[in-house]
């Protein structure tokens, strides 16, 4: 999606919000705007203060310094960082998503269905594997058709094919929703590709743009080594065409098929 | 055939059960089993400070109990130690504070031999009246947390970004099992109250696919035991409030063969 965004509507924007915890500056006048419709990206390395941002941007905690606003009456999907499953409580996919908001039968088998997971209806979460269970947190995310989706490493627990088949998924919902999605990340050149705007934080901004600009700049080349620009380039060289969630190829270009990747 | 006093035991015991069991479905998935145990142990400082101050009981023992609670969140601030080191503490000073008290009320006015084991077949029909009347109270309010209080017990951040006001709803959950507490003291004793809540949702979790079949499945299996442990005391002569804690474990063993074969698997 082009980023005409100066046009497009801001759900949720942080100007100069600073935070600090037992004398450690955790943020730092940090500015971030997210629009209607886009894909951003919040790269950073550990401990740089990625979902202490996202914390701050839903309300979870004040920061110390700057302002938060959002769109009055905004929904979001929130699928937060280390998601414990436990087994001890009994738990199906239809009574996790309804965890918190109500949503008819209709509702919850589409938003399965659009993560590819409409077989899982009645499965124990406990059960199910790292892949099966993100999907089925993203699926959740959807209920009640939130303006803005908030994901933070959303492909944690899943093998590397299955994180491209992920990231994927996400650019489809973005595209069939017209959701705005804030992505928090560390694995760099899977995310990229399918963002409008890359937000790179190391307790303050780094700098931001498109992944390209992102991935030249000097500083999230000192931050995250020359490889990563590398493996930028070849990323950006190999994503021509794209896959389904079964791992079968869309070809646009290429005339091959891929393993499973599910 | 039965005397009045074994019917008022089990109806006491079916209004205990009721309301324990679903509250005991909160405390296994919040990993809060020895919280339950340490709010049980300050019932009797809560008993003798009523006693002494001249308060109705049943304040005096919510009132110590959620002394203990907000104690507790005050320790945990400090990294030190873990919850469990801290509980094990309060517990232990919260009952010898309890037994001094109690040694300071004069003359016969505290059966300490009650308070601590329980005494269900004295059971009278004024607290039958206290148990249906704060039962459905406590009952009521834990169907009206029941949505945030899950939500809450999975994943408290995602609930507050969820519009779950956290604080709320966990204190609530404290004041309610500060009364389940109260009330039930009379039934099994504050040494085996904590069975009461714990037993029953352990008994029913490998039976159930969701928290809601789990919380009703903990009910059924604690009015069960309650009935079988009161008929056991009278058939064997053994004290009612242990009893009812063996018919617990009997119905435990019991769903341990479906423990060990997990639903789906």
């Amino acid at each position: 999606m082009a980023l005409d965004s100066a046009a497009a509507k801001v759900l949720l924007g942080a100007r100069g919000v600073s935070l600090s915890r037992g004398g450690r500056t955790l943020l730092d006048a940090i500015d971030i705007e997210l629009h209607a419709g886009e894909v951003v990206t919040l790269i950073g390395p550990n401990g740089a203060g990625k979902t202490t941002l996202v914390r701050v941007l839903l309300g979870l905690v004040p920061p110390d310094q700057g302002e938060v606003r959002r769109t009055p009456g905004l929904r979001i999907g929130y699928l937060p960082q280390h998601f414990q499953r436990d087994a001890t409580v009994p738990l199906t996919v239809r009574r996790f998503l309804t965890l918190s908001m109500p949503a008819g039968e209709d509702e919850i088998a589409a938003v399965l269905a659009e993560v590819g997971a409409e077989k899982l209806t009645d499965a124990q979460v406990s059960d199910l594997s790292g892949g099966e269970f993100q999907r089925v947190a993203l699926a959740r995310t959807l209920i009640g058709d939130p303006a803005l989706l908030v994901l933070d490493e959303p492909v944690q627990n899943v093998d590397y094919a299955g994180e491209a088949a992920l990231y994927r998924l996400i650019g489809e919902i973005r595209t069939k929703r017209g959701c705005g999605i804030l992505l928090v990340s560390h694995d760099l050149h899977v995310v990229l590709g399918e963002s409008d705007r890359v937000i790179c934080i190391n307790t303050h901004v780094c700098c931001s743009g498109v992944p390209e600009s992102v991935a030249k700049h000097p500083e999230y080349i000192s931050l995250f080594g020359r490889g990563a620009a590398d493996a930028y380039a070849i990323y950006a060289h190999d994503h021509d065409h794209s896959h389904g969630l079964s791992g079968d190829v869309r070809h646009d270009h290429h005339h091959h098929r891929d393993e499973r990747t599910g | 055939m039965f005397d009045d006093f074994v019917i008022r035991a089990v109806v006491a015991g079916i209004g205990i059960a009721a309301v324990s069991a679903p509250l005991g479905c909160f405390i296994v998935w919040r990993r809060m089993a020895y919280f339950g145990s340490t709010i049980a142990h300050s019932g009797l400082l809560g008993v003798a400070l009523g006693l002494l101050l001249s308060i109705n009981l049943t304040v005096g023992v919510v009132m110590v109990s959620l002394a203990l609670a907000g104690l507790l969140v005050g320790l945990q601030r400090q990294r030190l130690l873990p919850t469990d080191t801290l509980l094990g503490i309060l517990a232990h000073v919260a009952l010898a504070a309890g037994l001094i008290a109690a040694s300071q009320v004069s003359g016969g006015r505290l059966d300490l031999m009650g308070y601590l084991f329980g005494d269900i077949l004295a059971v009278t029909g004024n607290d039958l009246v206290w148990i249906y009347g704060a039962g459905a109270a406590i009952l009521g309010v834990t169907l009206w947390i029941w949505r945030p209080l899950l939500a809450l017990s999975l994943h408290e951040e995602l609930a507050q970004a969820e519009g779950v006001n956290t604080r709320l709803v966990g204190g609530l959950f404290m004041v309610l099992l500060a009364l389940t507490v109260a009330i039930a003291m009379k039934l099994v004793g504050i040494l085996l109250i904590a069975s009461l809540l714990v037993i029953p949702a352990a008994a029913a979790r490998p039976f159930a696919r969701t928290p809601e079949q789990m919380a009703v499945l903990a009910g059924l299996a604690a009015v069960a035991a309650v009935a079988m442990g009161i008929g056991a005391s009278l058939a064997a002569d053994t004290p009612a409030g242990p009893s009812i804690v063996m018919a617990l474990a009997v119905l435990f063993a019991l769903s341990l063969l479906r423990a060990f074969r997990p639903l789906g698997g």
